[in-house]
């Protein structure tokens, strides 16, 4: 422990809630630098003469979400710890022990606190990118006229996508990370708690410029950003410039915190080969996060620099090349489709073997696929641009590589086969969608070997085929987890029971009308449909409306989702029991409501969380007093 | 805890069988069934490699596929909990050899494929079949003497065609002579799109800056479907067109009629060169 001197004073703060920093502080902060940057862009701007070549000054835009940014920072109370230190006075920690709902508006450091922020949160967003998806629906329902004018149109398709993948990119790392990593190592607290607090409220900020985007018109680039494209747009483009730079920054920052927790915070006797397969998963996605995203950050500084300062990054006949951002882009972005799906492989093979009743079948064959995973997704980009016209003798290594994939992807797939094996499967909701995970990412997975095959590949390239696809491996993986999981512990994390036969409904409509939904477009890209068009050939229409039919009910089964939550948790409150599922996994071995500190004393990991059907197997931690006292702390 | 009594023996042989006969039944479909039906068809030589893959590839994913939903299906039966106390199953924590065996059959499968696309890439990408997919800015191999050379430039948003070989002639209209090999070369003047010739098994992206080439040899007349397959702004939706695949008598006396028709604007039309630098961009909508 450090020594006194560093430490932070744990007084509670007593000043009302309502004038310690909370969010509506952060917002006025927000407002206060938002004006300020755009008053210094416009003094500045105006003398740039490309800046008064055209209407719009990107220059004040940018500093504008800068200096909103940083008082946005300075609002919430998260610089007040380091400015304390920096003038050398005693620092006065962020509130930790509020209590009621107060506490999620605020800057909390407690990682429970935080990981309901970022559940309620992405799902807000998740909500919103799942009504753009409706809407671009609405509008392929005729071939044409479009509904939404073509600007509208692409800007809702780029809204629909840019949140999807950054703010829900999240969605498992962000609550469930957070909220259970501690839980499953058997520690207090995550290893930078005030940074973790940073990622999160950076996380809502970046939602909502992305949607200021609408206020300048919206952009035209779809959640890729190509440039020359993304040169030529209006100042939407800026939103979606500094809402990937935010994601990006929060993806650095927690990657960092999640590695070093996992890495530096076990509990003793918790020995790599007993570390939770989610936990396994969590640090592989940082990996990627780690690696991923300061390529990103380069690509997006790059593009902002074009755009406000002349440079010609990625402007051909003036020494630069599209073809920079298209490799900067995608060397982050395959990762990032890893970063989507790791979590959910994560989840899915710590919630079998609970359901199974049986140890987690090729513990090791599975962790070895999640790292094969993590390791080749970064070999294997240049397979986005297999027609783009770089060096064609390079597709082969690319082919190799992308189908060298299934082969960790596939281990995931065995490990979960063999724990079903004998098995005692009990259908409990989780448990549905963990299979359903199993059934969307096969289908998902193998489309995916007509993409990785050059020859396959240029028939499909840009078409509905590859949207089909991704959303099988993103939706049919990804969020499948994600809501298994959120039956699963959502009994822990928020101690109420949730109503099992909406829960029921809420699986099969999702299930049916998910595959209802994109299923068929499968067959429309190979009928030769490209990707974000608002107009389509007239043969295609009657499988355009069957999936946009579809995906109205597959929205009604998120009401149907919706629904139950405000019954479950809004009307009946039933509690839930401390470990309802009867886990072996530490994390349900605490009492619910989980207390602040998780544990009174650190637990000592007597054996691994899935060893079912072993009587001779010692529980798996001992949560008694084990350790001396520090001496001094 | 021990095995009940009532928990049934794991079947094995009966799962193989089903599983041979319905990937009979499912490869057997795919290839006379489905095959025949699956894009890109075989307008040119480089389209029926296409389709040949794309049909071989769905002939080999379909047992995978059937191979996991009857050992799914068979599991989620099977091993179902019966009654309502819940009990646990044998603690088996893995098997090496069928780990072993998996990453053999995996990695096998996956170095098949491998081979297969490199040399169904390098085996066809010459004149006489190449996949038609953009190949940077040479041929991997070259293109037989003779080959008609067709630049497609895309601009916001429409391509136009330009024939070097016919005094730099540019229309808007796509027409192709009729089993005599075509070198697209493919660029942009502005944002980054893609030629996406449906029929023909061409998919080219035009990127400013860059000659991007493909080839291919059409072996249908008639008409196909061109569609821009890189978002490039509001109107990417509408940048499509149809082009002709000509008998040579009809194309020839086609050229010649274009080279007249448009001979005006040829004369101001920069020379013909295989990228074009357009002033710099300006902002649009």
């Amino acid at each position: 422990m450090a020594p006194d001197s560093l430490q932070a004073a744990k007084t509670p703060d007593t000043r009302s809630p309502l004038l310690r920093p909370n969010l509506f502080t952060g917002v006025i902060g927000l407002a206060i630098g938002y004006i300020i940057g755009v008053w210094i862009g416009r003094r500045v701007g105006t003398h740039l003469d490309w800046v008064s070549a055209i209407d719009q000054n990107d220059v004040s835009v940018l500093l504008g979400y800068s200096l909103g940014t940083i008082g946005y920072i300075a609002g919430l109370g998260l610089l007040d710890y380091p400015f304390r230190r920096l003038l050398g006075q005693r620092p006065v920690d962020v509130v930790k022990k509020d209590t009621g709902a107060w506490r999620y508006l605020t800057v909390s450091t407690d990682h429970k606190v935080i990981g309901m922020q970022y559940l309620w949160g992405i799902g807000v967003f998740f909500f919103i990118a799942g009504l753009n998806a409706m809407l671009i629906r609405t509008n392929l329902l005729r071939p044409s006229p479009p509904i939404f004018s073509p600007g509208q149109y692409l800007t809702i398709v780029g809204l629909h996508g840019s949140m999807m993948v950054m703010m829900v990119s999240s969605i498992i790392l962000g609550p469930f990370g957070h909220y259970l990593v501690p839980l499953m190592i058997g520690a207090r607290r995550m290893a930078f708690p005030r940074m973790e607090a940073l990622t999160f409220w950076l996380t809502p900020l970046s939602g909502v410029v992305l949607m200021s985007a609408i206020s300048y018109g919206g952009f035209p680039t779809g959640w890729t950003g190509y440039p020359p494209l993304a040169l030529q747009a209006n100042a939407g483009m800026d939103a979606y410039i500094f809402a990937f730079f935010l994601v990006a920054v929060a993806m650095i920052l927690n990657a960092i915190n999640l590695m070093v927790t996992i890495i530096t915070m076990r509990a003793p006797g918790l020995s790599w080969n007993r570390l939770p397969i989610f936990v396994w998963s969590m640090l592989a996605t940082t990996v990627l996060m780690l690696l991923g995203a300061p390529v990103l950050v380069a690509g997006l500084l790059m593009m902002t620099l074009d755009r406000t300062s002349g440079t010609n990054f990625f402007v051909a006949g003036a020494g630069g090349s599209p073809f920079l951002f298209e490799n900067l882009f995608w060397f982050f972005g395959h990762p990032e489709v890893y970063i989507l799906a790791l979590p959910g492989f994560g989840i899915v093979l710590e919630i079998l073997p609970v359901f199974a009743r049986k140890p987690l079948w090729g513990y090791r064959l599975a962790v070895s696929g999640l790292l094969g995973v993590a390791l080749l997704s970064f070999m294997v980009w240049q397979h986005h641009l297999f027609v783009s016209g770089i060096n064609s003798n390079l597709r082969p290594f690319y082919m190799l590589t992308t189908e060298l994939i299934s082969v960790p992807t596939g281990f995931v797939f065995l490990a979960g086969m063999g724990t079903l094996w004998r098995a005692r499967i009990r259908y409990s909701v989780p448990m549905l969608f963990c299979l359903a995970f199993f059934f969307n990412f096969l289908i998902g997975g193998l489309s995916g070997v007509f993409l990785s095959d050059v020859p396959s590949d240029v028939s499909l390239h840009g078409s509905y085929f590859v949207m089909a696809h991704f959303h099988y491996t993103i939706m049919g993986g990804l969020i499948f987890a994600f809501f298994g999981g959120f039956y699963y512990w959502l009994p822990k994390m928020n101690g109420l029971q949730l109503n099992e036969r909406l829960a029921k409904i809420h699986f099969w409509t999702m299930f049916v009308f998910f595959n209802s939904t994109f299923l068929p477009l499968f067959a429309l890209g190979l009928m030769g449909m490209p990707r974000r068009v608002s107009t389509y050939a007239p043969h295609l229409q009657f499988l355009n409306d069957w999936v946009s039919v579809s995906a109205f009910a597959l929205g009604i089964s998120m009401l149907v989702f919706l629904v139950n939550l405000a019954y479950s948790y809004g009307i009946v409150r039933i509690p839930a029991d401390a470990n309802p599922w009867q886990s072996r996994g530490l994390e349900w071995q605490v009492p619910t409501p989980v207390p602040l500190e998780n544990f009174d004393e650190v637990p000592t990991i007597l054996a691994g969380p899935y060893e079912y059907g072993d009587a001779n197997a010692p529980p798996v931690a001992r949560l008694g007093p084990i350790l001396p006292a520090v001496a001094g702390d | 805890m021990t095995t009940d009594n009532t928990e049934p023996a794991p079947d094995l042989r009966r799962v193989g069988v089903v599983w041979l006969v319905l990937s009979v039944i499912g490869v057997l479909l795919v290839i006379f069934a489905l095959g025949p039906h699956i894009p890109p068809g075989s307008a040119t030589a480089q389209a029926h490699e296409q389709h040949k893959a794309n049909v071989i590839i769905s002939a080999i994913l379909t047992p995978i596929a059937i191979g996991l939903l009857v050992y799914f299906a068979y599991a989620l039966t099977v091993f179902r909990q019966r009654g309502d106390v819940i009990e646990d199953g044998p603690p088996i924590h893995g098997n090496s050899r069928l780990q072993g065996a998996w990453l053999i059959g995996t990695v096998t499968v996956v170095l098949f494929l491998a081979a297969y696309g490199t040399y169904a890439l390098y085996a066809t990408e010459s004149s006489a079949a190449g996949a038609g997919g953009g190949q940077g800015a040479t041929l991997i191999s070259a293109a037989p003497a003779g080959a008609l050379q067709v630049q497609v430039v895309s601009q916001q948003w429409q391509f136009t065609f330009r024939y070097p070989q016919y005094g730099g002639v540019e229309t808007t209209q796509l027409a192709l002579p009729l089993n005599r090999t075509v070198v697209f070369h493919v660029t942009s003047l502005d944002v980054i799109h893609s030629f996406w010739a449906y029929q023909l098994g061409v998919k080219v992206d035009a990127v400013p800056g860059a000659d991007n080439v493909a080839d291919v040899t059409p072996h249908k007349l008639g008409t196909f479907n061109v569609r821009c397959a890189e978002l490039c702004g509001v109107w990417h939706g509408a940048m499509a067109t149809t082009g002709l695949v000509l008998s040579p008598s009809a194309f020839s006396s086609w050229i010649a009629q274009q080279r007249v028709k448009n001979a005006p604007a040829t004369r101001h039309l920069p020379p013909y060169h295989s990228v074009y630098y357009p002033d710099p961009i300006e902002r649009a909508g």
